[in-house]
């Protein structure tokens, strides 16, 4: 059985009561440990939490060499653990597939994920959010503008965009950094970046930090440790705009 | 001397820009020093000895010249000044890139031929050269007094050896270009296109110069006998005959640039003002200047030499170098060579050779302008490919973030020699012509940049290639969200051949590209899709409205390159293909095709594509030529046929015969050695780059085994199975 569980948010308290429960009852537990990251727990202590040795999977590990993940998973039970939900802004869909040739058995065990938990921390509603995108660090030959494209359409449809940023290896990129590869997107394609920006660091944690305003205020702001993500909202609705000047200092 | 030079460098009708090319020993660089020293430009007693054009040590040591080097020299004709700009150029078959270069900033060309040996391949080769690039051609026939002396040829003998020589190049330059030949490039001893002489002893004679020297070829002869060479030296100086000839029969700039900017400038539009100026040699147009060679200086850093075809340079300008981000390179210093110095000047003028330092961006080849944007000049052609490469190490660990800095710039300053660093495994190689051009090249690493190496034995460099037509092949990646479809065929000789005399590239403008692939039987809609060529591979784009390719296109090219770079059968070059993309499926977020996903997915789907379309393994091959006396004829027949070489022509002249030839480089190790002992010494011969061909049957398992061991490769040759997983 390969079961792949959602750890939530930010710490060892954000998965849930059966997640655990099946953790602690998992042969061999793996930690995916590329696509997020819980920033409020180290692998020790999750080892002690769960009574379990925590093996961690690099990129390569999971997609090029999945065979011995599935190896496991054939004779005994294999916990798959993934930040979020595990099948949220995630390739994963890949290996439950393989699992199935195979003829393994799967099972997802849900996790909080930051897609609904920016609803209630910048208080834009779920049903306004159009397609989200990720942002990445640009590199040799590589600096697409798609996001900027998604948000512009969006926009134009009167919607939310949610705005994953890129973590490499100890890298994260935070708000500002964001902000700024926005607008480069705007100015390469001759477009008009958006003005207004919705900056979100830590969900899940005990000290979530929410700011909302134009590019020139959130560049200069200080949103503290990672992860960060960015919202570009539509319109506002009165209600949402009351929710971001009252929490996020719109 | 230095002013006088910068004075007529102001007046182009007073400029001639000239190089010296020949096979290797005719006697270029002595004739080079001599003049020179005639020019007042060094002293005549150490002329000829002293190899003043040949400044590197080892040129001197070797007795052979390694670089193009430039001199600027002034010369009296009729009355008048005139400064003649020279390159010597080598004749090594080694170095055949530095002679194709020089050929590039100069519009006349003397080329020298031994008058005992006559015409050698390499004469042609220059030849050759010289007429593509638009470069007139006068003839010096060198060693007459060795005619004389050793072959003790009589008057009239003298004139009919003398007028056969003529005779074969005539030839030559008639099969290589019949029309300038028809409209007055044929070299004639009566009009004063062809001197002979003997750059050793420093005389010359040309049949217009006779009439005022009043010295015949009756009494050439006598002196020479009469080992009186002195006396000719006084009354038919070589330096007055032959730079006669430079004045009087090479193109200024003004007249050589109108023709020749639309052969070296032959996509540009001669219309727009660049064009205007550069068929001008206006020196108040915008400055437009071709970067020909590169070298370091160990005080001023990188020194760009390059003809400036039109404007004015000086300190402080602002050049563009196309093709690179545009970003203005200023210069900050202007000058031109004098032999091994290099003298500032204030500002130079279209028409000169000039060396700047401050052009960062530059590379041999490079155009740079004053202008944010202009068509390039058409690419710099080499005849020949790197087909050797030795593996160099720091010999003291510390040193070696140097080495890595000090082979940029060794392939910076040489585009024949092809270096790849690989900073992860420190291994780090350097391809080149041959065996002397390797041993050259390491060596002085060691002296001038003072890093000390250790090297491998040279190596043979391979390529791969396919045979058939595979596809389409589906090429995952590592997360498999992203797929590529690519089908790959053989590209055919014809456009090998186009593409290798840059009649097609990617710096074509996009409607003439067209329209030449077009005519070179592509199909109109795969014509408009050429996405890249890398050496002689194309690459095709087919696909047609996918969303995110064009963000991820480079990323594709990147993959296909790296493919490219090292084929599945044993990671050498792969060569002559053509391949095209005829499907995408992208993931929908960004973070989930980049680099990591999209390159290894569509180096996969090449590899495996070239194993299914048959990739096989090719090798260079070499010509040989061969001259020996009848007796030895066997001797050298077998020296090429042992090395699993084919004879295919043997020519008799005389008492000595040439076999003709071509054998593969990895059987010519120590042939120069074979063939002196095997042939008593007697034997005169050249070898010339011809091109890779199939390796045969028999030998492929162990050659690509043997490869595979070398670059620490598993054993087993991979299938595509291996690749798409």
């Amino acid at each position: 059985m390969l079961s792949f569980i959602g750890l939530g948010l930010f710490d060892g308290e954000d998965i849930s009561l059966k997640g655990l429960k099946k953790i602690q009852a998992a042969d061999h537990v793996f930690l995916e440990g590329y696509t997020s990251r819980l920033m409020g727990i180290k692998i020790c202590e999750m080892e002690n939490l769960y009574g379990k040795t925590v093996t961690v999977l690099g990129r390569e590990d999971v997609e090029q060499h999945p065979d011995t993940i599935l190896e496991y998973a054939r004779d005994s039970n294999v916990a798959f653990l993934t930040g979020g939900d595990p099948m949220v802004s995630t390739t994963h869909a890949d290996l439950r597939i393989r699992a199935a040739e195979r003829s393994i058995p799967t099972e997802i065990v849900h996790g909080s994920s930051i897609s609904s938990a920016v609803c209630g921390l910048s208080g834009l509603q779920n049903y306004r959010f159009g397609k989200s995108c990720s942002v990445p660090f640009p590199s040799k030959g590589w600096f697409p503008t798609a996001p900027l494209e998604t948000i512009l359409t969006n926009q134009s449809l009167n919607l939310h965009t949610l705005v994953y940023l890129d973590i490499q290896q100890e890298r994260y990129m935070t708000v500002p950094q964001a902000i700024e590869l926005i607008e480069e997107m705007a100015e390469k394609e001759h477009k008009d970046a958006p003005r207004i920006f919705v900056g979100i660091a830590r969900a899940g944690s005990d000290t979530p930090h929410v700011a909302a305003g134009d590019a020139e205020t959130l560049k200069e702001h200080d949103f503290g440790d990672p992860l960060h993500v960015l919202v570009i909202p539509a319109h506002l609705h009165p209600i949402e705009e009351e929710y971001l000047t009252t929490f996020a200092g719109l | 001397m230095v002013e006088r030079v910068t004075t007529l460098m102001s007046q182009p009708e007073h400029i001639r820009n000239i190089g010296i090319v020949a096979h290797i020993d005719h006697g270029k660089t002595t004739l080079s020093d001599n003049l020179l020293a005639g020019a007042g430009m060094i002293s005549e007693e150490i002329a000829g000895k002293a190899c003043w054009m040949d400044s590197d040590e080892e040129e001197q040591a070797r007795g052979i010249t390694i670089d193009a080097s430039n001199v600027s020299m002034v010369h009296t004709y009729g009355g008048k000044e005139y400064l003649i700009n020279m390159i010597d150029t080598p004749g090594h078959v080694d170095f055949g890139g530095d002679v194709t270069r020089a050929m590039r900033a100069v519009d006349g060309a003397v080329v020298v031929v031994d008058a005992v040996e006559g015409t050698m391949p390499q004469t042609e080769t220059v030849l050759r050269q010289a007429l593509k690039e638009g470069v007139r051609p006068v003839l010096f026939i060198n060693k007459v007094d060795r005619l004389i002396n050793e072959l003790k040829v009589d008057d009239q003998e003298l004139m009919i050896r003398l007028g056969k020589v003529i005779d074969k190049v005539n030839k030559l330059i008639k099969g290589m270009n019949e029309d300038a030949y028809k409209s007055g490039w044929k070299l004639d001893a009566a009009a004063g296109t062809v001197a002979f002489g003997s750059a050793l002893y420093n005389w010359a004679v040309s049949i217009p110069y006779m009439k005022t020297s009043g010295v015949s070829f009756k009494e050439v002869n006598e002196k020479c006998q009469a080992g009186q060479m002195k006396e000719l030296a006084k009354s038919s100086p070589l330096t007055d005959v032959l730079l006669d000839m430079v004045v009087r029969h090479l193109p200024n700039p003004l007249e050589a640039q109108k023709r020749r900017i639309p052969i070296i400038w032959q996509h540009g539009d001669p219309t727009t003002a660049e064009g205007k100026s550069m068929l001008t040699c206006d020196p108040n147009g915008p400055a437009c200047m071709m970067v020909t060679d590169i070298s370091f200086d160990p005080h001023a850093g990188e020194v760009a030499t390059g003809r400036l075809f039109s404007g004015t340079i000086r300190r402080g300008s602002e050049l563009y170098v196309m093709g690179t981000a545009k970003k203005a390179n200023r210069l900050s210093q202007v000058g031109i060579f004098m032999g091994a110095e290099r003298i500032e000047v204030e500002s130079l003028n279209a028409g000169n050779i000039a060396a700047v330092t401050g052009l960062k961006d530059a590379i041999v080849g490079s155009t740079v302008t004053s202008l944010q944007e202009m068509q390039t000049f058409e690419s710099l052609k080499h005849y020949s490919e790197p087909v050797m490469t030795v593996a160099v190490e720091a010999r003291n660990m510390k040193d070696l973030p140097k080495l890595v800095e000090v082979l940029r710039q060794v392939g910076k300053e040489d585009p024949t020699v092809a270096v790849t660093i690989n900073e992860e495994t420190g291994e780090n190689l350097i391809s080149g012509m041959g065996e002397l051009h390797l041993e050259i090249i390491t060596h002085r690493i060691g002296r001038d940049k003072g890093v000390e190496i250790k090297t491998s034995p040279p190596i043979v460099v391979y390529r791969e290639t396919i045979t058939t037509t595979a596809g389409p092949v589906e090429g995952k990646s590592p997360n498999r969200h992203n797929r590529f479809y690519i089908e790959l065929e053989p590209l055919p000789p014809e456009v090998v051949k186009m593409i290798k005399d840059g009649e097609i590239s990617m710096d074509l403008p996009e409607i003439e590209r067209r329209e030449k692939l077009i005519a070179a039987g592509f199909e109109k809609d795969e014509a408009k899709n050429l996405t890249a060529i890398q050496t002689t591979n194309m690459f095709f784009d087919m696909t047609k409205g996918i969303q995110y390719l064009n963000e991820t296109m480079e990323l594709v090219l990147d993959g296909w390159r790296e493919a490219l770079a090292g084929g599945p059968l044993a990671d050498e070059q792969v060569q002559n293909t053509k391949i095209r993309l005829i499907d995408v499926k992208l993931h929908e977020d960004a973070i989930h095709r980049g680099p990591a996903q999209v390159i290894p997915a569509v180096r996969s789907a090449v590899k495996a594509g070239l194993l299914l379309a048959g990739d096989s393994l090719l090798e260079p091959m070499q010509n040989i030529q061969i001259t020996v006396p009848q007796d030895h004829m066997g001797a050298a027949t077998s020296q090429i046929q042992g090395r699993r070489g084919q004879v295919y022509d043997m020519q008799s002249e005389g008492d000595t015969i040439t076999v003709i030839g071509k054998a593969p480089v990895a059987e010519l190790f120590g042939f120069a050695g074979d063939v002196r002992s095997a042939t008593e010494g007697r034997a005169m011969w050249s070898t010339e780059f011809a091109g890779f061909e199939t390796v045969p049957q028999g030998l492929l398992k162990e050659i690509v085994q043997a490869i595979r061991k070398r670059k620490g490769l598993k054993e087993q040759i991979p299938v595509p199975a291996d690749y798409l997983a």
